[in-house]
């Protein structure tokens, strides 16, 4: 008794102790889940029972039509918000540190507070700004200009425009706040030499930020991936629940909380899960093999 | 920028520089006009009628001779809309601090146990905080609802916390944080017979303030505004967070239009308020990872 007092008070035990919640976390509702995940995805779950029907499932994926818009939306809505997610927000960034720019703390502090609006709230602003009706803001405006009202959120081309500028108006400001963090990571004495070498702005901008700003780059890319390919929520708020005309505004998650939820096809739902992450890894592990970062031995020292 | 054929180079200079903060100063005021509209429309839209909003959309209505506090007379009258309302902001509230306290703590001692030791069980682990990161819970949303539903923890706070009380990125950032730490108060406090659970608590706890700090406002804003996983846990109208009672408000056939807006935007001010006091805790916690990572 005594000794295994000692033992759970030792240098050996301790990080065991404290590690524990996170093994028990780890088994109970990660590792179980994962694997029951993709066991029923290879099931028949229904309220009776299971059974095992192979990889029919998987079979059926590839004729799904619904399924396909599902996954060129979020795919597609992905590489936008790529597009407009980093760039931009990585030159506000390098604007916010230069000198040109006064009051930054004011800019940073108001820049920031969209992201803190739940889904819910921002999403039904975005939604009533675009309504069909007549009196929305955005009908307004168009109005202003002598064009006739249109439903936004009915075609594809106006819905994603909403779709997006929900998205960049969230999340602007958090990037950019990533970036300057990154920025402010830069040793100053490069810029001096730079200067003594008589470089320009622009040189220095494309030789010396852009570079520097690599492992932040890097990770904001990561993130945008990973939440540019699970999104469903701004959908989902946008479509008041998951049902947009078309399916214009489904997404992979969407789907499978169609099925799996509102269906109430577990299995079927839980293949859509299953290619979801094969995705999501071989999109996560090419970028990172594309940028020459060793996965996660880097992370690790 | 603006080109000068001056040949006086101190002057061009100067009339760049002051060209070019005119330039981004308007760069600035423009993306916080951005910023800025819906949560103003927002604001004025909830000084009008309900009804009206939800048929026509939210307008530019600077008509001020309608504007009226009704909807929010409405929502603090007591009745039973309001007493509804007040019930989803106060579970939303003792969800919060449950979760923000639990998570806080548990993934302090884990990160505690990952950084102070070295051995390979923690190396391991690590690795497998990294790993847990690359899954998207979307994908283990399903398999984990059963779970808790043959748990039988399904409809209460439990189900909405424990799944997430190990979370991968603050263990992270508790992590970053400790590595910087001196290990050698560890070996003083040893040495003056402190045992390793007592030092975790006396000595590295106080030193780790400022990631508290950080981490909670962080971990406070995402259970504030978390929809998903909540959504699918609650069942009981009773019980549900702000969120989802808002989003119930959201359907055609309801007749809370009233609430609604005003709700929402009562909804952002405890969030808001804690922005504004600790902004740059709230930063450093969500920037640590892009710097080191």
């Amino acid at each position: 008794m005594k000794k295994a007092k000692k033992f759970l008070y030792s240098q050996k035990a301790a990080p065991i102790v404290f590690c524990l919640p996170f093994m028990l976390s780890l088994l109970i509702f990660w590792l179980y889940p994962l694997i029951t995940g993709i066991v029923m995805s290879f099931q028949d779950v229904t309220f009776n029972g299971w059974e095992f029907i192979g990889i029919k499932n998987y079979r059926k994926l590839l004729i799904d039509k619904t399924f396909r818009t599902a996954v060129l939306n979020s795919v597609e809505y992905m590489l936008l918000t790529l597009v407009l997610m980093i760039p931009i927000p990585l030159l506000l960034a390098v604007l916010m540190e230069s000198r040109l720019t006064k009051a930054k703390g004011v800019w940073k502090v108001i820049l920031y507070i969209p992201a803190l609006t739940s889904v819910v709230i921002s999403g039904m602003l975005f939604r009533l700004m675009f309504s069909e009706g007549s009196g929305g803001q955005m009908n307004q405006i168009l109005q202003f200009f002598g064009q006739e009202s249109i439903a936004w959120l009915k075609s594809k081309a106006t819905a994603w425009t909403a779709l997006l500028l929900l998205c960049m108006w969230r999340w602007t400001g958090v990037n950019m706040l990533y970036f300057l963090s990154g920025l402010k990571s830069i040793d100053n004495s490069i810029y001096e030499s730079a200067d003594i070498d008589g470089a320009n702005a622009r040189q220095k901008l494309w030789y010396l930020t852009l570079p520097m700003l690599k492992p932040t780059t890097i990770y904001v890319l990561t993130i945008s991936v990973y939440a540019g390919l699970s999104m469903f929520l701004e959908s989902f708020m946008l479509w008041n629940g998951n049902s947009s005309t078309k399916n214009i505004g489904l997404t992979i998650v969407g789907y499978l909380y169609k099925r799996g939820i509102e269906n109430n096809d577990m299995g079927y739902a839980c293949a859509v899960g299953v290619v979801l992450l094969v995705i999501a890894l071989i999109i996560n592990f090419a970028q990172l093999f594309a940028t020459g970062t060793l996965s996660f031995k880097r992370k690790e020292d | 920028m603006a080109k000068s054929t001056n040949a006086t180079g101190q002057r061009t200079m100067e009339g760049n520089h002051k060209v070019g903060t005119v330039l981004a100063t308007g760069v600035f005021v423009v993306l916080c006009a951005f910023v800025a509209f819906p949560l103003l429309c927002g604001l004025l839209a909830s000084f009008h009628e309900g009804r009206t909003i939800i048929s026509n959309g939210m307008s530019l209505n600077l008509d001020f001779s309608t504007a009226n506090l009704d909807n929010y007379i409405y929502l603090f009258s007591g009745n039973s809309d309001s007493q509804k309302y007040f019930m989803w902001y106060k579970n939303s509230l003792v969800l919060t601090i449950e979760t923000v306290v639990l998570t806080l703590l548990i993934c302090y001692f884990i990160a505690y146990g990952l950084t102070m030791y070295k051995s390979r069980i923690g190396n391991f682990l690590f690795f497998m905080v990294i790993a847990t990161m690359c899954v998207p819970f979307e994908i283990l949303m399903l398999p984990l609802y059963q779970e808790v539903q043959n748990l039988g923890i399904i409809d209460t706070n439990a189900g909405v916390i424990l799944p997430g009380l190990c979370a991968a990125s603050t263990i992270f950032f508790f992590r970053q944080y400790m590595t910087s730490l001196p290990k050698e108060l560890l070996d003083a406090a040893r040495v003056d017979g402190c045992t390793e659970y007592g030092i975790s608590v006396k000595i590295m706890m106080p030193i780790t303030k400022p990631a508290f700090a950080s981490m909670a406002i962080l971990c406070a804003m995402n259970s504030w505004n978390g929809m998903l996983w909540p959504m699918l846990v609650y069942r009981d109208t009773s019980k549900f967070t702000l969120q989802i009672g808002l989003n119930t408000l959201l359907t055609p056939y309801g007749n809370n239009y009233d609430m609604l807006i005003a709700g929402s935007m009562f909804g952002i001010i405890p969030i808001l308020v804690v922005y504004l006091i600790f902004n740059r805790f709230l930063i450093e916690g969500m920037t640590a990872g892009a710097v080191k990572g």
